[in-house]
């Protein structure tokens, strides 16, 4: 794999500035909550700066190589070290990440959720923010490991600790399910390490000599990775821990969760399982394929038979992460581009949603929908943003959801060579249905809590009017940037595609692709 | 860029400005969208004045290309084949091809340009009236600019994915216009079931789109330079005799599907008479002149498809005439049992939609786009006097058998226009629906499909019928509810403004003269003719639903018809020459086609047919197949005239029976009525008909019919809707409770219930004595032990 | 040599030192069993470091003795604080780590 090296201090520096930030936090007494604020949001602010940065020093023509490649010492002794760069496929998600972050925390300005203490709070925002930035950027699978579990405490302590009633119980369920993911995950990664001669953990390295390994055992390999990145997506069966999760999660956990903490699963599938093991790969498509479309009908369903906004959104993410993972079970360049635009387009839309599910919270004090109606006329803008990214969410051509949507389940027509066609073709037109099933579940669930007159108990003059207002300030300054970008991919998605493109087709040599 | 090729040494396809930039015409009304949204709360007449300049702007160019486009008709010979213009740009790229976005001009897409722009501009400036003061006025325009935007784009489309991307935007359009007022939870269900039901037809798009990419794809690469996406290119490769069957047939059902449930046809017709929840101008612009001919266009546009899929022309029998035809009869049948005057046209327009695609699977593309053409004005026209006679006269009512009748008197201008329309849609020589839905008749009639000819002139019956009902229930008979002062309603969020002009000259009751003065007493007007931005759009669409017929005027002779000459594609080999290698590399000329052997053609002769849709073109492709035209006759269009006189005629004297002469001795005979049944041997006694309303139809053959079909589809169809809705939430709710909770949820709950026992039974051993603890210590030491020394002896 | 007697004796100390510590109540005389226990093993330890001729087992004798001085101190230290807080050194009323 060729690398481009010029400016390799520029990740390290995008990935660690938020650890600076929380080591000037520590010494800003708990009190003075206004600098705490400042500091952070400051320190994510300059974090994008880097991003910024690396976005416009990246070599677009050479988007399918490695760039800002450092390589440096780190665990010698377990031939681990610190590999990393960025190629077509981690810049979106890599830049997505930092840019969430700082919304969020812009957002969070004041919307501290209970018991507050901001600076625990934003601390573990920036915490976060590094594990994921690291986990898009590593190309050692320690590293990367290191990085994939360091995103775990921050968000178990947001979940524990600032959640809802059950939060104790979400977060433990988080915890463990994940964990028990990563076990299977790092025995996956040491068997692949002894299995190619206990040479080194550098994915390159891995990809060269990793198509040697045994058939067989590749497959028990690629289960061991299976397991660890499907709960984190979360692929069907692995899928119930995510709303409990997002449910009792803070509006901010559950907008990082699903912008960020979702794409690291699939985006392992790309960047390991797959390169690594492509024998593996083709045996386990046909399977990974089917859980992919039983998760996107039955994260519908169980759309439909929710009551709680919240754990609505949630269940669609089911849903959507499954046409991801149906265009990566292709294994063809057509998929996995999809798969790709649709983990950013996902990030941003769901994002989106579940701000407004916060925001929503924050004014009526619940989210159930037999008792929300009328939103529109109470704060039409709140109202007109929840129904456009409702339609963004249902694959509205024009926004950026359809075009992780439609390309998948067009990739479904012809997957790679070797590939059970027949299988894959049921597969699509499953998957069309459950382009249906989306539009249903989120207009039924639009016409419910916007349309119509505002319920007797949220009417004017029943004591809530100091709640409910519209969409404020810092409110719009977190979600613009959301809205534009869902815009702007849905209309010209060239500006991702072009990025993803030559990336995907490296990823896929071993395919033919 | 530009992707055409003008020049060969025998002609020279002239272009122009407007032609090459048509691609504008859809960015105008997007443009106006965003304007709106932003800044037209702040200007004087709250946006509206963007949405009427951006669709004044999309006529103008419209306009434009239209006559350049002529100008190239005209500058070859008759028998050549005309390039459309088409142009594209990298729209996005996967898998190292790249997709474009552009422009498909040609005769087709021009004329449903020149329709909707035109249509999109009267029925913006009548809503300026219609909804004054309405307390969404401005997303109102908004949306319908956005939707004209859509429509357009989807027009101009150069390939599937932008034309999905117009059809999406006009769904989302169609669902905020119709739940408009969506403080009623009538009107969001309405909007709700219209976005679902044209959803689940879109399936079929995504599935049909996907299989004709993947099986036209590497032909057109090859051939042509262009994605499997490329109307042009699925045009060509459809034509090849290369495509296999299978695909192009599933491809071809599958778009189908799409079309059936946009353009409203059996069996998913069912949203669209809800959709009359809607303002009336959305009425009359989405859901009976533009939107739902969406999936009649979609037929025309990728027609070969279509053409080789269905095997049209082949047999006698095809899934697309099956359709139409079914679609024509059953929605003429429920148009007679409504009472809601746009639920009436609601089902004329299904009917005339089943029309359109009965002409389209019969080979008869011409009178189908002919027919979208004609039916646009005539029954935007109808739809926007049914808003005028609600907004001026009935207050707001739309129940033709409460509020309305006798109008005739009030409403001059409306009732006129309305006149014309429905002598224009029940298709009476020399209005113009005449010259279109007569020639899809008599077209379905010589291409051999004689049952759909019959069930054509059954259609034409039934639409005399039920158009004169509406007529008489509307303009004559006695005033009755609103119509006659009447005012049982109050409190109509958008009556805020009327305009007393001087039209109410006529004679009229102490309620007109009372209302004429006072503008503070808005509940207490009788009716009145609307003012003028609201009659001048009827009487411009009344004006052209009497003379677009004479564009394509075939009883005139060969020189009327011009339609034919400019619109229809011409069936001639096209030879492919210079084809590049298809490259990911975009921003160069992909591909240059020689136009075509004209001079071939001409040698041939006037008769000249190719052998386009036949076999395979031997060198070069086809664009478009060889069809039929049926020669003019007058003594076939004399029968179809009398057929529907007839209607006219029959309905008529039924109305007047029921509606002047309500006799009170004949409610004995209703009930023995209903005691015998549906019975239609009493069609023919009078007697029997005179008294119930809805019996009206048990004469006209059509009760059993009728009632059946609505039977149907308030049971069976919206029954499968509704309790496909239904079960799967009642099926989600199961799976939920019990699969997601119980036995997913459950397995992993159970691990820690599992780790809970086990360490509950093994509570005891900590006894919390030190004693103990050392004993077991020992004890296992010792174990360990025993077990060492036996291992190792 | 005499190893067998020393791991005769060993055996006994060890023994005696495993029966204290289960017998026994007292938290010093369990203590004192185990120092016997290690004492034990110290004998052992020696025996077969005489008998090998290596010094090995002299080395770690040296190590355990160090290590039972510091648990001797350590323990008799907690003794002493149970002591003070319950005027008992009884083990049996020790079960507040109750599971």
């Amino acid at each position: 794999m060729e690398v481009l090296s010029d400016h390799n201090w520029v990740l390290t520096v995008g990935t660690f500035l938020p650890l600076v930030g929380v080591l000037i936090m520590l010494f800003i007494p708990k009190t003075d909550e206004v600098l705490s604020k400042s500091v952070a949001i400051a320190t994510a602010a300059a974090t994008l700066a880097v991003g910024i940065f690396t976005l416009i020093q990246f070599n677009y023509d050479h988007a399918d190589k490695m760039q800002f490649a450092a390589d440096a010492e780190w665990i010698s002794v377990i031939k681990s070290s610190y590999l990393i760069g960025i190629d077509g496929i981690s810049l979106p998600l890599y830049f997505l990440s930092m840019v969430i972050t700082l919304l969020v925390m812009i957002y969070s300005w004041n919307h501290v959720p209970s018991p507050g203490n901001a600076k625990a709070f934003f601390i573990l925002m920036l915490v976060l923010q590094t594990g994921m930035a690291g986990t898009f950027i590593a190309r050692d699978l320690i590293l990367f490991f290191v990085f994939f579990e360091l995103v775990l405490l921050p968000m178990y302590f947001m979940i524990g600790v600032w959640g809802g009633e059950n939060r104790q119980y979400a977060s433990l369920k988080f915890f463990l399910y994940t964990m028990f993911g990563s076990a299977l995950m790092l025995v996956a990664f040491l068997a692949l390490f002894f299995k190619t001669g206990a040479e080194s953990f550098s994915i390159p390295y891995l990809i060269e000599n990793g198509a040697g390994i045994a058939k067989n055992t590749q497959i028990w390999i690629f289960a061991g990775m299976f397991v660890g990145f499907a709960v984190k997506v979360p692929m069907f069966p692995f899928h119930t821990w995510l709303p409990d999760a997002h449910t009792q999660a803070p509006t901010q956990g559950s907008v990082i969760l699903a912008a960020i903490l979702l794409k690291l699963g699939t985006y392992g599938f790309v960047r390991i399982a797959i390169p690594i093991l492509p024998a593996a790969a083709k045996e386990w498509a046909p399977w990974i394929g089917l859980l992919a479309v039983i998760g996107i009908i039955y994260g519908a369903l169980g759309c439909l038979a929710q009551t709680d906004m919240k754990r609505l959104i949630a269940f669609s993410s089911v849903a959507h992460m499954g046409y991801v993972m149906l265009g990566i079970s292709t294994l063809t360049d057509f998929g996995l581009n999809a798969a790709m635009f649709g983990m950013v387009a996902h990030g941003l839309i769901t994002g989106m949603l579940f701000f407004i599910a916060g925001s929503v919270k924050e004014r009526y004090h619940t989210l159930e929908i037999k008792r929300l109606s009328g939103m529109l006329v109470q704060m039409p803008k709140l109202g007109w943003i929840l129904g456009f990214s409702a339609m963004a969410s249902l694959g509205l051509p024009g926004l950026a959801g359809f075009w992780g949507e439609f390309p998948a389940i067009l990739s479904a027509y012809q997957p790679a060579e070797g590939l059970p066609v027949e299988t894959f073709r049921t597969y699509m037109v499953i998957a069309a249905i459950g382009t249906v099933f989306a539009a249903a579940y989120l207009l039924w669930l639009y016409q419910r809590t916007a349309f119509g007159e505002p319920t007797a108990e949220f009417a004017a003059g029943h004591g809530h009017d100091e709640d409910i207002h519209d969409v404020n300030k810092f409110e719009w300054i977190a979600w613009t940037p959301l809205l534009i970008a869902i815009v702007v991919f849905g209309v010209y998605p060239q500006l991702m595609f072009k990025v993803l493109d030559p990336a995907v087709g490296v990823t896929l040599k071993a395919f033919g692709g | 860029m530009l992707v055409q090729a003008t020049e060969t040494a025998e002609t020279v396809l002239t272009s122009g400005w407007f032609l090459d930039h048509a691609y504008i015409i859809p960015l105008i009304p997007a443009v106006a969208f965003f304007l709106i949204i932003f800044f037209g709360k702040r200007m004087p007449m709250k946006g509206s004045e963007f949405g009427i300049a951006s669709m004044v702007g999309a006529l103008v160019f419209s306009g434009g290309a239209a006559y350049q486009w002529i100008q190239r008709v005209n500058g070859v010979s008759e028998e050549a084949f005309v390039e459309p213009v088409i142009k594209s740009w990298t729209w996005w790229q996967n898998g190292g091809f790249s997709f474009g976005i552009g422009q498909h001009i040609d005769g087709l897409s021009l004329t449903i340009l020149v329709v909707v722009a035109f249509i999109s501009t009267l029925v913006q400036i009548y809503s300026t009236e219609y909804l004054h003061g309405d307390r969404r006025y401005t997303h109102f325009f908004a949306s319908l600019t956005l939707f004209s935007a859509g429509m357009l784009n989807m027009v101009v489309a150069e390939n599937m994915i932008q034309l999905i991307l117009g059809w999406e935007i006009m769904g989302l359009c169609s669902f905020m216009l119709i739940g408009h007022w969506w403080e009623d939870g009538a009107n969001s269900r309405a909007a709700l079931k219209a976005f679902f039901t044209t959803r689940t037809g879109d399936i079929g798009l995504l599935v049909g789109t996907s299989v004709l990419f993947f099986a036209a794809n590497d032909w057109t690469q090859k051939n042509l330079g262009v994605s499997g996406f490329s109307i042009r290119g699925l045009s060509a490769w459809a034509l090849s005799g290369t495509a296999g069957q299978a695909a192009i047939t599933v491809g071809a059902v599958a778009l189908f599907i799409a079309c059936i449930g946009k353009s409203g046809q059996f069996p998913l017709h069912t949203w669209l008479p809800d959709a009359m929840a809607g303002p009336t101008p959305v009425s009359s612009l989405l859901h009976s002149s533009t939107m739902v001919v969406a999936g009649v266009f979609l037929v025309a546009r990728v027609y070969p498809v279509f053409f080789e899929g269905m095997n049209i022309l082949g047999t006698n029998v095809n899934f697309i005439v099956v359709i139409g035809g079914v679609t024509i009869v059953i929605a003429a049948a429920l148009a007679f049992v409504q009472t809601d005057i746009k639920k009436v046209l609601a089902y004329s327009t299904v009917s005339q939609l089943g029309y359109m695609m009965m002409g389209l699977g019969a080979g008869a593309w011409l009178p189908a786009v002919f027919h979208i053409f004609t039916h646009a004005f005539f029954k935007a026209c109808l739809f926007l006097a049914a808003g005028s006679i609600s907004h001026s006269a009935s207050h707001h009512s739309f129940d033709m058998k409460k509020d309305m009748g006798g109008l005739r008197k009030f409403m001059p201008i409306t009732f006129t226009t309305w006149i014309i329309s429905t002598l224009a849609l029940c298709g009476v020589f020399p209005f113009s629906g005449f010259f279109s839905k007569d020639e899809i008749i008599d077209n379905v009639g010589y291409s051999g499909y004689s049952l759909f000819m019959v069930i054509g002139l059954v259609g034409a019956f039934l639409t005399a019928a039920y158009m004169t009902r509406a007529t008489y229930l509307t303009f004559f008979g006695s005033p009755r509810g609103a119509a006659a002062g009447e005012h049982h309603d109050e409190g109509h969020g958008h009556d805020a403004h009327d305009s007393h002009d001087a039209h109410d000259a006529h004679g009229h009751d102490a309620h007109d003269a009372h209302d004429s003065h006072g503008h503070d007493d808005h509940a207490s007007h009788g009716p009145r003719e609307s003012g003028p931005l609201i009659t001048i759009p009827l009487i411009i669409l009344a004006t052209l639903a009497i003379g677009s017929g004479l564009l394509n005027a075939v009883p005139f002779g060969e020189n009327w018809e011009n339609l034919k000459k400019w619109v229809e594609p011409r069936a001639e080999v096209v030879n492919v020459t210079g084809v590049k290698e298809p490259s990911g590399s975009h921003g160069e000329s992909r591909f240059v086609l020689t136009a075509p052997s004209g001079v071939v053609a001409a040698e041939e002769g006037g008769h000249h047919k190719s052998d386009c849709g036949k076999k395979a073109p031997e060198s070069g492709v086809c664009y478009a197949p060889q069809l039929n035209h049926a020669p003019f006759k007058w003594s076939k269009a004399a029968l179809s005239l009398g057929i529907v006189f007839a209607g006219m005629i029959i309905s008529w004297l039924l109305c007047v029976q029921l509606y002047t002469r309500k006799n009170k001795a004949l409610v004995g005979l209703t009930q023995r009525n209903k005691v015998l049944g549906a019975g239609y041997a009493f069609l023919a006694n009078k007697y029997y008909l005179d008294h119930l309303y809805e019996k009206v139809i048990v004469r006209s053959i059509a009760y059993p019919i009728s009632r059946g079909a609505y039977w149907i589809n308030q049971n069976v169809l919206d029954g499968i809707v509704n309790g496909a809705g239904i079960g799967s939430r009642k099926i989600a709710g199961w799976v939920y409770r019990n699969v997601d909770q119980r036995v997913v949820d459950g397995a992993v709950n159970g691990a820690g219930n599992a780790a809970q026992g086990a360490g509950g039974a093994l509570q005891p051993v900590q006894s919390g004595k030190v004693n103990q603890y050392g004993a077991l210590l020992f004890g296992a030491a010792a174990i360990g032990a025993l077990v060492l020394v036996i291992i190792n002896t | 040599m005499l190893v067998n007697q020393f791991l005769m004796l060993g055996a006994i100390l060890f023994c005696i030192g495993v029966y204290g510590v289960i017998a026994r109540k007292n938290a010093v005389l369990v203590l004192m069993s185990i120092e016997l226990i290690l004492n034990s093993v110290n004998i052992n330890l020696l025996a077969f470091s005489l008998r090998n001729g290596s010094t090995d087992g002299h080395t770690f004798a040296l190590y355990i003795i160090a290590v039972a001085a510091a648990e001797v101190g350590v323990g008799l230290a907690m003794v002493l604080l149970m002591y003070r807080n319950r005027r008992s050194v009884g083990l049996d009323e020790l079960s507040e780590m109750k599971g």
